[in-house]
C-alpha cells in the first residue's frame, strides 16, 4: 500500500474505567485516500473516531491498550487541543451546529486553529464547495435545514486544512438526494484538496461507492477489511449491510422457512 | 415633573452599573455554566486595591486606574486557573460551592487588610462632566457611570460580534463538545471570561464606590443585586443583563423617591418574581431553538 499516514495498533478503549468499548482495534489509513467504516450501531465506530481525535477524554474515556501513529507520531490520550493543531479535525455526528452563530460566524469557529491567520480564501473555497451556504451567510445556524447544516459542518472543518478529515455518520437523517449530493462533494474534496478521509456510515452502500478501503466493526473489533470493490462483493457484507442477495433472493419472506444468514466471520 | 427625570438620570446611571457587573456574570455563566457567587467581592476588590494603588502608593489618578483593571483582570485568570480548572468534569455543584467558599475567602482577606470601615474614594473626576442645565443636576459620578457603561457595552457588543475570540467565547457557550472538535481551546476561553468578568467586575467597583464610598459589607452586597438583575434580563443574554440592569437600577431610584427609602431594596425582588411568572426565560432570554 501506498504512504501511510495512520496507522491504528491494537487499540483497546475504556469508558469511566469499566466499560470496554474497542477491543484490540488495528487499521491503517493511507495518505489521500478515503477509508470507510462500516458497522450497525454500537460497534464502536464513534469511538475510534474519538480516540484519534482525542475527544474522549471529555467523555472521561481512554485508550488503554495500543498505539495510534499520525505520521510517525504517537496520539493515544492527548488533547484535542494539541490533535486538531495537527491538522485532524472531526465532523461530529448529528451535526452540532452552534445555533446561536450565524453560518458564517460558524464557518470562521473553524479557523481556531490557526488563529489570527487570514481567512477569506478559505471562506471562498468553502463557499465554492457548497454555494447553498453563500445564501444563507447572513442566517442563524438553528434555523437552517438538515442538509444545510451537514454543509455547514463538513465547511467548517474544511476551514481548519485538515489533512485528515474524520466523517461521522454525515448520511443521518437526510433525503437521498441530499445523501447523493453530499458524498458527490465528499469525493471532490477528497480527490481535490488531497484531504485523507475516515467515513463512518450506516449506509454501507454509499460508502462503498466513494471509499477506497473499508473496514468493517462488529463489537469493538474489525472484523473484515478490504478493498472496496471485494467488500461490495462480499456475500456476508451484502446479506446484512447492503440488503438483498443472499439468502433465497427476493421473496425470501414469503418462503415458510427463511434462514438468516450465519455470520462467517463470528 | 424635574424630580421624575432627576430620578430617572440617577436611576440609569446606578443601573449602567449593575448592568456591567451583571454582564461579566453572564459571560461566566454562559460560557461555563458556573454561578459566580463571588462577583460581590471582586466588585469590592477594584474598589479597594484602587484605593490602595491611589492613596498608598500614590500613583496618579489614571495609572491606578490601569493598574487596576489589568490586576483584576489577572486575578480573574488566575481564579479560574487554580480554583475552577481542576474541578473541569465535576458536578456543577461543587464549582458552585466553590464561588461560595472564594466569596467568603476573599471577604475576610478585605476584611483583614482593609477593615470594615467605610471609607471615601478621593474625588478626582474633571469638572466637565459636572452638568447642569436648569433645574436638571447630574453630578459628575453619575455622568461617568453612564459614560463608562456605555463606552463598555460598545465595545464588549463589537468584541463578541466581530472578532475571533468573541466568536470563539459564543461558540463554546453554544455547543462545547463542537468546539472542541474544532480546536477552540476551550480552557482559555474559561480563563478570559473569568478575567473579563473580574475587570468589569472592578470597574463597577471603583465608580460605586466613588458614589456612595466604599466598605467591603455594602460592595459585596451589589453581587447579590447580580441576581434580580440577570435573571430578570435572561441568564443567558449580554444585552439582557445590561437592560436588567437598567431597569432594576431605575425601580430602585424610583421606589427611592417615591415612596420610601427602605422599600428600595425590595421593589426589585418583587417585579423580578411577577415578571418570573410570565416570562421564565427573563426578558432577553434565549427561548430554546427547537428543531422538531
Amino acid at each position: 500500500m501506498e504512504d501511510t499516514l495512520l496507522e491504528i495498533n491494537n487499540i483497546s478503549v475504556v469508558y469511566a474505567d469499566v466499560i470496554q468499548v474497542l477491543k484490540g482495534v488495528s487499521l491503517q489509513v493511507p495518505n489521500r485516500r478515503i477509508v470507510s467504516l462500516l458497522g450497525s450501531n454500537g460497534a464502536g465506530k464513534t469511538t475510534t473516531l474519538k480516540a484519534v481525535s482525542g475527544l474522549l477524554k471529555p467523555e472521561n474515556g481512554r485508550v488503554t491498550d495500543g498505539a495510534i501513529l499520525y505520521e510517525g507520531h504517537p496520539l493515544e490520550n492527548r488533547s484535542p487541543e494539541q490533535i486538531t493543531r495537527l491538522g485532524i479535525i472531526q465532523v461530529l455526528e448529528g451535526r452540532q451546529p452552534f445555533k446561536y452563530l450565524t453560518i458564517e460566524e460558524n464557518l470562521r469557529v473553524g479557523t481556531a486553529t490557526r488563529w489570527g491567520k487570514p481567512y477569506r480564501k478559505d471562506l471562498e473555497l468553502v463557499y465554492h464547495y457548497f454555494p447553498v451556504l453563500w445564501d444563507r451567510r447572513k442566517a442563524l445556524a438553528g434555523y437552517c435545514s438538515g442538509g444545510e447544516l451537514q454543509m455547514l459542518v463538513m465547511g467548517r472543518a474544511l476551514m481548519a486544512h485538515p489533512k485528515l478529515l474524520l466523517l461521522d455518520e454525515p448520511s443521518l437523517g437526510l433525503a437521498p438526494l441530499v445523501v447523493e449530493e453530499i458524498f458527490r462533494i465528499i469525493a471532490r474534496i477528497n480527490g481535490e484538496q488531497q484531504t485523507t478521509i475516515i467515513l463512518v456510515e450506516q449506509n454501507a452502500r454509499i460508502a462503498l461507492e466513494i471509499a477506497h478501503y473499508g473496514y468493517v466493526m462488529e463489537n469493538g473489533k474489525i472484523v473484515m477489511e478490504g478493498a472496496s470493490e471485494t467488500l461490495k462483493d462480499n456475500p456476508d457484507v451484502k446479506e446484512f449491510y447492503l440488503g438483498g442477495g443472499g439468502a433465497g433472493g427476493p421473496g425470501a419472506y414469503q418462503q415458510p422457512k427463511s434462514y438468516r444468514r450465519r455470520k462467517r466471520w463470528l | 415633573m424635574d424630580f421624575f427625570i432627576q430620578l430617572l438620570v440617577n436611576g440609569l446611571s446606578v443601573g449602567f452599573l449593575y448592568g456591567l457587573s451583571a454582564m461579566g456574570f453572564v459571560m461566566i455563566f454562559k460560557s461555563s455554566s458556573v454561578l459566580n457567587f463571588a462577583h460581590g467581592e471582586l466588585l469590592a476588590l477594584g474598589a479597594f486595591v484602587f484605593l490602595s494603588l491611589h492613596s498608598v502608593v500614590q500613583l496618579p489618578i489614571g495609572w491606578a486606574f490601569l493598574a487596576t483593571l489589568t490586576g483584576c483582570f489577572v486575578l480573574g485568570f488566575l481564579i479560574e486557573r487554580f480554583f475552577l480548572r481542576p474541578l473541569i468534569g465535576e458536578p456543577l455543584i461543587y464549582v458552585i460551592m466553590l464561588t461560595v467558599g472564594l466569596a467568603a475567602m476573599l471577604r475576610g482577606l478585605l476584611l483583614l487588610i482593609w477593615g470594615g470601615n467605610l471609607r471615601t474614594l478621593p474625588d478626582f473626576l474633571p469638572a466637565w462632566m459636572d452638568i447642569q442645565s436648569g433645574w436638571l443636576r447630574i453630578p459628575p459620578v453619575y455622568m461617568a457611570a453612564i459614560l463608562v457603561g456605555v463606552l463598555f457595552l460598545v465595545l464588549f457588543g463589537l468584541f463578541f460580534k466581530y472578532s475571533a475570540q468573541g466568536i470563539f467565547m459564543r461558540s463554546v457557550a453554544d455547543n462545547q463538545r463542537a468546539a472542541l472538535s474544532l480546536g477552540v481551546h476551550v480552557r482559555r476561553v474559561f480563563a478570559l471570561s473569568w478575567g473579563i468578568a473580574a475587570l468589569v467586575a472592578g470597574m463597577s467597583g471603583i465608580i460605586l464606590g466613588l458614589m456612595n464610598g466604599i466598605s467591603v459589607h455594602d460592595l459585596s452586597a451589589v453581587g447579590l443585586k447580580v441576581f434580580p438583575v440577570v435573571i430578570l434580563g435572561g441568564l443567558n443574554s449580554i444585552s439582557g443583563a445590561v437592560i436588567g440592569g437598567l431597569i432594576i437600577g431605575v425601580l430602585e431610584a424610583f421606589t427611592g423617591g417615591y415612596l420610601s427609602p427602605s422599600l428600595r431594596d425590595v421593589v426589585p425582588y418583587i417585579v423580578l418574581v411577577v415578571l418570573l411568572l410570565v416570562r421564565p426565560y427573563g426578558l432577553f432570554g434565549l427561548v430554546e431553538i427547537e428543531r422538531v
